[in-house]
């Protein structure tokens, strides 16, 4: 049984990078974000002003975040990309959040630069979670995404992940890695060859003596998977065009695909999705995508209540 | 001393740095800022050195460092060696060694850092003190000895 004392970590600490927190207290938010789960709507932040700093649009992200506040009774003050605020007329991060400390108990922040959140919660008088900081660290999705593997498999140890498309330059697959790691998960990695799991990610793994193996074609490693985690590959990453179209329509998963796979299994996806999951496979009960996204509100919830103290 | 060390000429007190990389000279006199002192400094640089071919030495008339101050060469010149000169005699002989942070000297090689973009001084904490590889405290990117740049 978890000791309720192990969240008092959290409290008026900042959530920067999934790394600051041990396996613990995952586990801690994931028991917490079951209570929300149950119960969503509990007034806990009557009273309080959440800021939510958007210094680039993210409106899927946003708006898991203000409805988890909504859902608590707190309120919100902000901005929704940085054109209409104050940056832009050039005033410095430092001084954006030293200000915006004094009007609020918590800020929410996303924000194009790598290092910034951290930036912030150096300088800031109150919490700040981190709501992305460009490629770096988005830790409420990889939480997100633990509380869906755990509410999905009853379980979060011994599984056996697939993590396929952009393995290189994914944030979304290097957190769920390093946080499934804790698990004695198993990992496959399905990538092009030119977006392969970079090497620190697999010395990484070694020195932790967990098992990996990468594929080429994502049929090799579905009959096994508990989970398969989809991302997008993107043009952008491609310096050579043919290089992607040979690749684009490689890692596409389509319904066909899984009937021999596991009952148990479900797919993943951090969404916005493009055309990597094939639409047939959304009426398939394998499919998780959405719950997923819903599943977001009530990890913030958890986050956001536990920093304030209030669970 | 050696005839070496003699080719630049010798101090009464102070400090002498040698073995340093003769391509590090300039990033260890902006490091220590030694610009900015009114010491009297003489420097010899591409003198042979049996480890790296040409060496630099620097010598500062009644200049002593805290050993906060003098690690932070080892970013770019690992193997320098001290010696404390009082009354033209070595008194004392120290090597330097990688801190386990290193605050504002570097530049992260990361463009995408918060650092490169606003006004905030780097901060990194050394992963690996012999291979010269740091980790940015912000974007958490690793910048390595082939990308280091002093600033
Ligand atoms: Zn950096």
């Amino acid at each position: 049984m978890l000791n309720a004392n192990k969240l008092s970590f959290m409290k008026n600490k900042s959530l920067i990078s999934i790394t600051d927190y041990s396996r613990d207290n995952y586990l801690k938010l994931i028991e917490i974000a079951e209570g929300f789960e149950k119960n969503p709507r509990q007034q806990l932040l009557e009273g309080y002003v959440i800021a939510s700093l958007f210094f680039e649009p993210s409106t899927r992200t946003r708006l898991s975040f203000e409805s988890a506040i909504n859902r608590l009774g707190g309120r919100i003050v902000g901005f929704t990309d940085a054109s209409s605020s104050s940056v832009k007329k050039g005033e410095s991060l430092k001084d954006t959040i030293l200000t915006v400390s004094n009007y609020s108990d918590l800020i929410v922040m996303r924000h194009p630069l790598e290092g910034s959140a951290r930036f912030a919660s150096d300088v800031a008088p109150v919490p700040v979670v981190n709501a992305g900081d460009g490629a770096n660290q988005h830790p409420t999705q990889c939480l997100l995404d633990l509380y869906s593997i755990k509410k999905t498999q009853g379980t979060l140890e011994n599984l056996n992940i697939a993590l396929v498309g952009d393995l290189k330059y994914g944030r979304t697959v290097h957190s769920l890695m390093m946080a499934m790691s804790n698990f004695n998960a198993t990992f496959n990695f399905i990538s092009p060859d030119s977006l392969r799991m970079p090497d620190t990610y697999k010395n990484y793994l070694d020195e932790k003596g967990i098992k990996y193996y990468e594929h080429d074609v994502l049929e090799d490693a579905l009959p096994h998977a508990d989970i398969v985690y989809m991302t997008r590959v993107q043009k952008e990453r491609f310096s050579d065009p043919i290089e992607y179209e040979k690749v684009k329509n490689v890692y596409i998963l389509r319904n066909a695909m899984l009937e021999e796979t596991k009952d148990n299994l479900r797919i993943l996806h951090p969404l916005p999705r493009v055309n990597e999951i094939n639409e047939d496979v959304d009426t398939n009960p394998k499919a998780y995508y959405f719950e997923q996204a819903l599943n977001g509100v009530y990890m913030r919830q958890a986050i956001i209540s536990s920093i304030l103290g209030l669970r | 001393m050696t005839d070496k060390t003699r080719s630049v000429s010798a101090i009464n007190e102070g400090t002498v740095i040698d073995h340093i990389p003769a391509d590090s000279l300039f990033d260890v006199l902006s490091i220590l800022k030694l610009d900015e002192l009114e010491n009297q400094i003489t420097f010899g640089t591409n003198l042979k050195s049996e480890r790296y071919g040409k060496k630099a030495i620097i010598k500062l008339e009644g200049k002593f460092f805290e050993d906060d101050e003098i690690n932070r060469i080892a970013l770019v010149a690992p193997e320098a060696k001290l010696n404390i000169i009082r009354d033209y005699e070595v008194a004392e002989k120290k090597v330097v060694g990688l801190p386990d942070e290193i605050h504002g000297i570097a530049k992260c090689m990361n463009p995408k850092c918060v650092t490169n973009h606003q006004n905030i001084s780097t901060r990194f904490r050394v992963k690996d003190k012999k291979l010269v590889t740091l980790k940015c405290h912000y974007c958490e990117k690793i910048t390595d000895k082939k990308h280091l740049e002093i600033l």
